[in-house]
Order: structure tokens, then sequence, then C-alpha cells
């Protein structure tokens, strides 16, 4: 069996993972037009930081590629998939013959078309090793950082660069930050604790045009800086998959096998769109979990084991200056809230089931909410409000404790991430 | 695999399992030296209410959310048992986002802290096994 990845991030190495736990002998060939070894995307903020180093950023050991025994093409673009002949022709002519491929091409940052941008210095995007060491590079003293996006992506590199002694300031379009992530309130706590960090905001504005290195909003305020920091999304890379006629929407259309529309042909990670079971849409989900339980499903599968990867839910738990958030799930329903100004807890349910989260502050034991809502589990079959007030095993029935605490945690049943317990 | 099992019919309540699971990590050879004026911060923890108690732990699961969530790849599964990395955690917490029992807790230093059946600081069984009065949480296999 061959199996060829395009890609070499999280997905990929979940994908590696999983065929070798089934397929020892098979010839894995990974294609990936980053140099690095596996790294994590994450980490380029800490990077900046300085609480991290690029060997603490790899994402696997140094033995990674040996101990699976996966032929590296590092550097090399994978320009077009030929679905007849079941080859990857690379960008110097060289074709890769697969039987099974997984298209793991993550995403691109998103550059808005804005007039001027073209002419403006020292602009970087921040989704890779090579962003952060270039943006690294252009630092000076007292620079005037300019970052479009008050997102995840925006605000982690605001972090990242607040010990460079630099000024940072922030513009988005959305009057909040975090907006994709955190309701008003929150939103608010964020945005304070992050101006007692001396980070500066223009939100529910618009960066209209450029002139040189200056940013003209849409008030006709004028934002003079050094350095741009463009963070406004990421878009899919489905353009392989769509050439060929695959199902793509923003994101490559997969199936809860992690299959596309072509035959023998998967995609898991940044690339796809899926199923958010809280909400019951199809849509991006661009997060590291997720990424990694889809390659490990698509690659179960490729090597000839059924699985299925129907518990995906966004989610996410980010800290910035201290202060720890961390969501999932989808804020609809009732709200359960409490909040001193600093600290922040709302749960959303409806029709007897956790919808979502948002905590700020007092993160322990988080993963009991998650559970909660991966599981669908009926909110009257446990003490709702206990566990509203406190996460934890209590709130459950006695029975339910005993086969979690003491039980026998079942084997691998299908879906990688259905952990269930029986006596 | 031998996993630490709890009983809470048989928990007293007493925390000693957190104690002896502090202890554990201290390197140090007199327990109330090692603990005294200290806040614990324990791996195991005892959850209570209204006269039931239950000490938690890492379950060591099969399919470890935690892991295949680690965003650095410091979370491991080696030989069974799920471990950390300290140099390699940076406190992203989404692990604590992650594990579906509670296991997972922030650490003083800010990397994660997590049960590790005391396989870095002692061998044979885990501290909080030998330290419970009266038998509520043991250390066995069960018909894996």
């Amino acid at each position: 069996m061959e199996y060829v990845i395009i890609g070499n991030s999280t997905a990929a190495v979940g994908a590696v993972e999983a065929i070798r736990r089934n397929d020892k002998t098979g010839k894995i060939v990974i294609i990936s037009n980053e140099k690095y070894h596996v790294y994590s995307r994450p980490l380029i903020s800490y990077l900046l930081l300085g609480k991290t180093d690029e060997e603490r950023m790899k994402y696997r050991n140094d033995d990674f590629y040996s101990e699976h025994r996966c032929e590296l093409k590092l550097g090399r673009t994978a320009q077009r998939i030929d679905v007849q002949e079941k080859r990857v022709i690379l960008d110097d002519g060289e074709s890769v013959s697969y039987d099974r491929l997984l298209v793991a091409s993550g995403s691109s940052p998103v550059v808005p078309p804005i007039p001027g941008l073209e002419k403006v210095r020292n602009k970087f995007t921040f989704t890779t090793l090579d962003d952060a060491k270039s943006l690294e590079k252009a630092l000076f003293e007292n620079a005037r950082v300019l970052i479009l996006g008050a997102g995840l992506i925006g605000l982690k590199c605001a972090e990242g660069l607040s010990k460079r002694n630099v000024e940072i300031i922030c513009v988005d379009l959305s009057t909040r930050v975090l907006s994709s992530i955190l309701d008003d309130q929150s939103s608010e706590i964020m945005k304070q604790h992050l101006e007692d960090h001396h980070i500066s905001f223009y939100l529910g504005r618009q960066v209209t045009g450029f002139k040189d290195n200056v940013a003209c909003l849409d008030d006709n305020d004028e934002i003079p800086f050094d350095v741009l920091v463009l963070a406004v999304g990421v878009r899919p890379n489905v353009n392989l998959i769509k050439d060929i006629g695959g199902k793509t929407n923003r994101g490559i259309l997969i199936d809860e096998r992690c299959r596309t529309s072509i035959p023998d042909i998967y995609a898991a990670g940044d690339c796809c769109e899926s199923m958010d079971i809280s909400s019951g849409q199809i849509k991006q989900m661009a997060l590291l979990p997720n990424a990694y339980m889809q390659g490990e499903c698509a690659g179960m599968n490729m090597s000839g084991v059924d699985c299925i990867f129907d518990k995906a839910i966004p989610m996410n738990a980010i800290g910035l200056f201290g202060k720890h958030i961390m969501t999932a799930g989808t804020y609809t329903g009732q709200t359960y809230y409490e909040s001193d100004g600093k600290d922040y807890k709302k749960l959303f349910y409806s029709n007897n089931r956790l919808n979502g989260f948002i905590l700020i502050g007092n993160i322990e034991k988080a993963g009991i909410y998650t559970a909660l809502i991966r599981e669908k589990t009926p909110l009257d079959t446990l003490d709702f409000e206990l566990i509203c007030k406190t996460p934890g095993l209590m709130a459950f029935s006695r029975e339910t404790r005993a086969e979690k605490l003491g039980g026998v945690i079942n084997e691998y049943l299908g879906s990688p991430v259905g952990i269930s317990c029986v006596e | 695999m031998k996993r630490v099992y709890v009983n809470e019919k048989w928990c007293l309540g007493c925390h000693l399992c957190e104690y002896y699971c502090a202890f554990a990590s201290t390197g140090e050879t007199d327990m109330a030296r090692a603990l005294k004026d200290i806040r614990i911060n324990p791996r195991i923890r005892v959850e209570e209410c209204e006269g039931i108690s239950f000490a938690v732990s890492c379950r060591h699961c099969p399919e470890p959310l935690c892991v295949k969530g680690c965003i650095t790849g410091a979370l491991r599964k080696i030989d069974g048992i799920i471990t950390v990395d300290r140099n390699r955690c940076i406190g992203c917490y989404t692990c604590i986002l992650s594990c579906p029992y509670g296991a997972v807790s922030p650490s003083e230093d800010g990397a994660i802290q997590k049960c590790e059946l005391c396989i870095k600081t002692h061998e044979g069984t885990p501290r909080c096994v030998l330290g419970c009065p009266n038998g509520a949480i043991v250390f066995e296999e069960r018909g894996e």
C-alpha cells in the first residue's frame, strides 16, 4: 500500500500515527512546502515571547519520521492530483503515486484587498514559523506595530510582541475582541485586561486604505505604524481538490470518515469543513485538536480500519497575559451565568443538553463541561444545578461515577473520541 | 495494565491521598517536614459533597483526548501511561478543556500536571494508593 500525505502538520501526524497502528510496512510519503520538521503552529507567538524555542516547538521527536518510516519531500509543493493515474504531481515535475491520498493542506492567511496595501513596508501574516521569524527581524525598539484583527491570531501575536518594547495597536471591524468565541460581556472583560497590558484598540473600525505606512480608518482617523501584521482570518487551501472536481465549499467537504467526494482521497484539518455537532452545522473549525482527530480518523480508514469521527465541536483554550479563556460549543439557549467583573462563566443549554460555555479565569475541570457537549449527555441524568456551580463527577449518578472511576475503559470502538466506560 | 481505581463506598474523605500525592513529588523523606506550611496542589483530588467523597486522578484512557488535543506534543502516552514533558508544555490548558474527568490541572509554574502513576518519582505502587488508610484506592489490573 502506498500512502501519500500532502501537508506536514497536525493532521498529517494524526494520520501517520493511525496508519502505523494498522500497517507497519506500507510506504508513507509526506509532501510539504515548508522545510521544517513538524512543529506546533500555535507556538509561534510563544516563540516571539521567548517562552519556547525552535527545538521545543517540534510537535514530535526528532526520530518521528524514521520511527514511523516516512519518506519526506519537504520544501516541495504538490501542484495537482492526477485522479486517473492516482499520482500527485510536484512543482519540479516529479510525480508520486498513491493508493490512498490524504490532503492535509491547511489554510492560508487572508490578505484583505485594501487599497495601498501593496506599498506598505514591513507587512506580515502570522501563521507559520517563517512568518514569526520575518516579523521578529523587522522589530526594533519603540516600533509601532499595527495588528489588523483582534481575534485569536491577532491577540496571540500581540501577546508575543509584548516584551519586545514595541507599541501595539489593534484594529478590528468588530466592536468586540475575540468576537468569534466571546459574547459582549466576556469580550469587554478581556478588552480591559488587554488594555491593562498596554494594547490599544480601535474596534468597530475599518482600515479603508494605506498611504505608505499610515493606515486610514473609515472615520478618517489615521494611524502611522512601522510594522503591519495581517490577522484577519484564514482560508482553507482547497484548490488541489477543487481543481479535480471534488466537492468544496469554503473548505473541502468531508464525510464522517474524512473522505472527500473523490475515491481514495481523504482530507483532514484546517483545509476542511466538517460537522459541528453542538450546532448541527457544517463549518470550518480550524482547531488543532480537531485536526489531529480528523487526521487520525483518515489514517485509520486509509489503512483499512473503519473509523468515524463525528464528535467535532468548536473548542478553544487561550491564555492572554495570564488570564485563561476556555470556550466550547454553540452559544444558544438558556444561560447559567456568574461573574465578578474579572472572572466569568456562562453556560448555554436547551432541550436537556448543554450547547456551549464560556469561562474566563477559573477554568478548573472545564473538560467536564466539554464532555457534556461532546457526548450530548441528557442534563436530567445529572445534578445540573451542582454541575453549573462546580464541574465535577459528583453531579453524575452513583452508577455513572462507579463506571467512570472503577470501570474498565473500553478499547477502540469506532469513534476515536468515543471514550465509553463499562463495569 | 495496572490503573488506579477508587471505590467511593470506602472513601473516608480524609484527603490523605492528596497529601501523599503532593509528598511524592517533593523528593523529601519526611512528609510532615516536606509539606509544612505548604498549600498542596496534588494531582489526585477528592470531590466531596453531602457525605459522599471520592478521589479522582488520571484514567490513562486508551484513547486520550488530552494527548490528541495537546498543541505542543508535550503530552504523550508511553507504555500505557500518559505523561507530560514539562519542558515542552507552554500551559495553554487545551488538555484541561479536553479531559472528561477533570483530572488535569495547572501546576505552580504554569505547566500542567497530572497523575503519572508515580513513575517519575518512585517505583511500584503509586503513593496515593499506599497512603489510603481504608483501601478506597487500589492499583490493579481489571479485565482489559
